[in-house]
């Protein structure tokens, strides 16, 4: 679109109000983080505090204030109600406009050991990591193949095929939960990581899907001249196409482990162990049970987000991409 | 069939095999079960008992509840949908004037929608705290008033959820910028020589012309929004409190499942869940005739 400068003046003006609203939300939590349990709670009134800081206390721990550009220490209020101040050894007495309270950053990182106390981060990370990279594995392995079948192969029906595995991927998954539930305890599965590693081996249609459409834009002629040099079709899946569609594997294989690493329905219904908890779950449990240990709540918020923001940076074109490759190329 | 053919045929069933496999054990049996169960009444410890169509009968006539769940659920799919649609749309038409920076603000809009819901959830329950929270001090340093109740008050608890909704919008808004970038230049140019203006050019010319995109992020808003579970479980513990004015409709199905066990119950509910979706999507595409132009590529 050909744009008037005052367009564009105006965009980054709405473009920058937009993404103060959006980060809000990201600073506040680390913020909070990192505050003192005592400034957690603001006064009424008082704006939001952005930056942890505490005030400054001397030896004695009364309030260091400036007064008429000097420091000096709060010494109470005196029975008129105004406040005493030590200036240099020579008391003096000043009301509660007159002077400011000193204050200086201070980071509270004992929210983070508190959280790690309360939850067993490293036994519910390793169960994530577990449980995100068998999915992982799992996905990009089913997927492909399947795709391979609906994409590089001609075989009668193929389409239509097609149509009933996009058709499952309209389905709610409420839908199969109760029936899923009933077969895997069951299989006396619940209790354990198999309902949640297990069906990623069975495929995903949205993946399939993914994949086929990457698959069908690899030129023909290289699978029929593999053919005829006498490459079995494995062969062709394993040596030519996987080599050849590694953004689509990798969009894939970030995707699912994002969605793992922050899925929450499954865990919650198939898991009964606290020692098996992957760390969303762990996280909600934290929070049922301690409604108001904002700190460390919003330190096991900011640890679980960190590694998906970081990973999400590095990976951003594959991430763009993938997106825009599935939502509008169907 | 030759040989070739069937040759092929035999590879693409075994290629495809996984996926025949989770065809059957992951959906279509699934799926045949939860109307069997919704006919029966079972916990899941005793064995099944046929009991008709009694479910169904419970739900739509002696169960105020259901009725509620599905009330709020359809009160939050009416504004959250729309609306957050509408600013995804705004945000993407903001970013494809190619201002300086475009790609860091299309980060940071993006970003919401890859924390985990769980943190984005406890996160935003402290942002929405009615005393202490990040909105309610704003507010109150801004205009000297005491804010909403926010999730504490039944009246603002569903406009809680509404406003935190529109803070995950980076998904459709990416798919909007797609839809953007392929609009073809020539058609601004000739709405230029005809003289027309940005609002007319927008809707004469882009609104048309992404109406497809809109379509595909209307069908996918309307699946997502009807099955919102996991921020309002975190948010309410599970109860969907303050009186029941957060008992979302995926929220009683999983209490009736598998709080109170009553399989058949959360069997009967999750079919007709699975009408209502497919109802309401049926119902966008019908209506889509009317209103999507798809021009050809």
């Amino acid at each position: 679109m050909a744009t008037r400068p005052v367009y564009r003046l105006f965009a980054h003006a709405m473009l920058i109000a937009a993404s103060l609203l959006f980060l809000a939300p990201f600073a506040w939590m680390v913020s909070t983080s990192l505050k003192h349990e005592s400034r957690i709670f603001s006064k009424p009134g008082e704006p939001p505090q952005w930056i942890p800081r505490t005030d400054r206390i001397d030896a004695n721990g009364n309030q260091l204030v400036t007064y008429q550009d000097q420091t000096a220490v709060n010494l109470g209020r005196n029975e008129d109600g105004r406040y005493i101040l030590d200036l240099d050894g020579s008391q003096v007495s000043a009301s509660g406009e007159e002077f400011v309270v000193q204050q200086e950053i201070e980071l509270h990182w004992e929210n983070y050991a508190e959280a790690f106390r309360i939850i067993d981060f490293p036994r519910n990370l390793r169960n994530t990591l577990f449980v995100c990279f068998t999915v992982v594995i799992g996905t990009v392995l089913s997927c492909s193949l399947v795709a391979y079948s609906f994409s590089r192969i001609e075989w009668p029906g193929r389409d239509l095929c097609f149509i009933l595995v996009l058709a499952t991927m309209m389905l709610p998954y409420q839908v199969m939960l109760i029936p899923l539930f009933v077969l895997y305890k069951n299989l006396g599965w619940t209790g354990t990581f198999k309902p949640l590693i297990v069906p990623a081996f069975l495929g995903t249609p949205f993946y399939i899907f993914l994949l086929r459409q990457f698959f069908m834009g690899i030129p023909q002629d290289l699978s029929a001249a593999a053919r005829i040099d006498g490459c079995s079709e494995f062969g062709i899946y394993a040596r030519i196409i996987m080599p050849l569609s590694k953004p689509a594997l990798a969009t894939t294989a970030l995707f699912m482990f994002l969605f793992q690493w922050g899925d929450f329905l499954n865990p919650l219904v198939f898991l009964q162990d606290d020692r098996q908890y992957t760390l969303a779950l762990a996280l909600q449990q934290f929070q049922s049970q301690h409604e108001s240990l904002w700190g460390p709540l919003m330190a096991m918020s900011t640890v679980i987000t960190v590694p998906v923001i970081l990973l999400f940076f590095l990976t951003q074109r594959t991430f763009i991409q993938g997106i825009t490759l599935t939502g509008l190329k169907g | 069939m030759t040989r070739v053919e069937r040759r092929n045929t035999r590879n693409a069933l075994l290629f495809a095999s996984p996926f025949v496999l989770g065809f059957f054990v992951i959906y279509a049996y699934p799926l045949v079960m939860t109307f069997v169960y919704s006919l029966q009444r079972y916990n899941v410890i005793r064995p099944p008992v046929w009991i008709g169509a009694d479910n169904y009968h419970r739900l739509l006539f002696e169960d105020p509840r259901f009725w509620k769940s599905l009330y709020n659920t359809l009160y939050f799919t009416a504004f959250s949908v729309p609306l957050g649609l509408a600013l995804a749309l705004g945000l993407a038409m903001l970013l494809s004037l190619k201002v300086r920076g475009q790609a860091i603000y299309r980060t940071i809009f993006f970003l919401p929608t890859i924390v985990p819901i769980v943190a984005s959830s406890v996160l935003w329950l402290w942002v929405l705290n009615a005393q202490n929270g990040l909105l309610n001090t704003t507010i109150e340093a801004i205009f000297g008033v005491q804010g909403p109740g926010w999730l504490a008050d039944e009246h603002w608890s569903k406009p809680a959820l509404i406003l935190m909704s529109f803070w995950s919008v980076g998904g459709p808004m990416v798919i909007f910028l797609a839809g953007l970038a392929d609009v073809p230049q020539s058609l601004y140019e000739v709405a230029d020589i005809d003289g027309a203006g940005p609002f007319r050019k927008f809707r004469n010319v882009t609104l048309p012309m992404i109406t497809p995109v809109i379509l595909f992020n209307l069908v996918i808003g309307l699946i997502n929004s009807f099955q919102y579970f996991t921020q309002v479980y975190v948010m309410t513990n599970g109860k969907g409190e303050p009186v029941d004015s957060t008992m979302f409709y995926a929220l009683y199905l999983y209490r009736n499942s598998f709080y109170y066990l009553d399989m058949g119950y959360g069997s009967a509910m999750a079919l007709i869940m699975f009408l209502v979706i497919l109802a309401a999507t049926v119902g966008v595409m019908i209506s889509s005739k009317r209103w999507v132009h798809y021009h050809g590529d």
